[in-house]
């Protein structure tokens, strides 16, 4: 029986780290925000990594070790397996999540923003600056999917992408192919 | 409409949406991590987790209150009793227990001898003044902050400090009375 919280505690915490960052410590300068959260994702996966992989043998090629991110890591931490994995065969990859779990709650509606009486409602100002705030919890998990693959000797750059938010996530991944195992 | 019965925390906790421990538990800890390497005092660190944990009370509360079927409680003794047996099981899936009141009934101690917060954690020692679970007081105070009860809400017992519980003083400064946003005489 494996302890369990909650999935309200995880969201609320991610929720205050976000805005603790973003709001509080580096209100003014949204790149050091995202490299904080990025760096508290990359210890997370980091460590969740070893936990998942214990009973299991070494992997034998960076593709196995993937399709277990995509799979049973991927599970873990939102109940569903990624939709879809593309690649280039040149060491890029495109995690396609058709309904990514953190977000699945967030609107990018700009008329639920706090814009001021004077800027229009529909501006692309209030729309970027909803999509600036989602973008800050993604890095999070990028963060994450980055420690658990450098954990497994991956070492990797991760980033997201919002465009068809809140229905779908790209996580994309690249990496030397020079590395080997 | 007959008042429906109180859910225990076992029931609820058995029904809401429910992850894995470890995923909160190390994405607690890297939060305090980097916390301890921005800022540059432990005590602005106890500050900070005291803040999160504030403004996660205040909207947890919500969520406590639309499940649990929980009706007004009248008085602090019975709203700490709540909270420990049912708050504590609901959200960690711990049980605390509620001890040491004062005479008065508005000084008490909230015990938790298992908290999925500490698992895996061992503090160095240039960490001492650090309280680790201190969003937990947080989330407490902003919880009761918004049923009306102001409360300070200070560490008594901690395990990653030697204890063998943790333990937290939970004291009522003021009950608010609630305030309608309308006057009935207009």
């Amino acid at each position: 029986m494996v302890r369990e919280v909650s999935e309200s505690c995880i969201d609320s915490l991610l929720t205050e780290m976000v805005a603790c960052y973003c709001n509080r410590f580096y209100a003014n300068k949204p790149e050091l925000a995202a490299r904080r959260i990025e760096a508290i994702g990359y210890q997370v996966g980091h460590q969740l990594s070893e936990r998942y992989t214990m009973d299991r043998p070494r992997f034998t090629d960076h593709l196995e070790a993937i399709k277990f991110i995509c799979k049973d890591f991927w599970s873990e931490l939102f109940k569903k397996q990624i939709d879809n994995l593309k690649t280039n065969h040149r060491g890029t990859f495109v995690l396609q999540d058709n309904k990514f779990r953190w977000l699945a709650r967030m609107s990018i509606d700009p008329s639920t923003e706090n814009v001021s009486p004077v800027e229009d409602i529909t501006s692309p100002t209030a729309e970027s600056k909803a999509a600036q705030a989602m973008s800050m919890h993604l890095y999070f998990p990028c963060g994450i999917i980055r420690g658990a693959l450098s954990n497994l000797g991956i070492p990797c750059a991760v980033s997201a992408d919002i465009s068809n938010l809140p229905a779908c996530v790209y996580l994309s991944l690249s990496h030397n192919l020079e590395k080997t195992f | 409409m007959p008042p429906v019965a109180p859910r225990s925390g076992d029931a609820i906790f058995a029904n809401v949406e429910r992850v894995n421990a470890e995923l909160f538990t190390l994405t607690y800890g890297a939060i305090v991590r980097q916390l301890l390497t921005d800022l540059e005092e432990v005590e602005e660190v106890n500050e900070q987790l005291d803040q999160m944990g504030y403004n996660i009370g205040i909207r947890l509360i919500d969520e406590f209150l639309a499940k649990s079927n929980v009706s007004r409680c009248n008085d602090f003794r019975e709203t700490t009793d709540v909270i420990a047996k049912v708050g504590f099981k609901m959200f960690l899936g711990v049980t605390a227990s509620v001890t040491n009141w004062d005479a008065d009934g508005t000084c008490c101690s909230i015990v938790l001898e298992d908290n999925p917060l500490v698992d895996f954690v061992e503090l160095p020692d240039n960490c001492q003044g650090l309280y680790y679970c201190n969003i937990l007081s947080g989330v407490i105070r902003g919880a009761l902050d918004m049923v009306s009860m102001k409360t300070e809400v200070t560490w008594l017992r901690d395990v990653l400090r030697g204890d063998d519980v943790f333990e937290l003083q939970v004291k009522l400064l003021k009950h608010v009375p609630e305030e309608y946003p309308y006057k009935d005489d207009e």
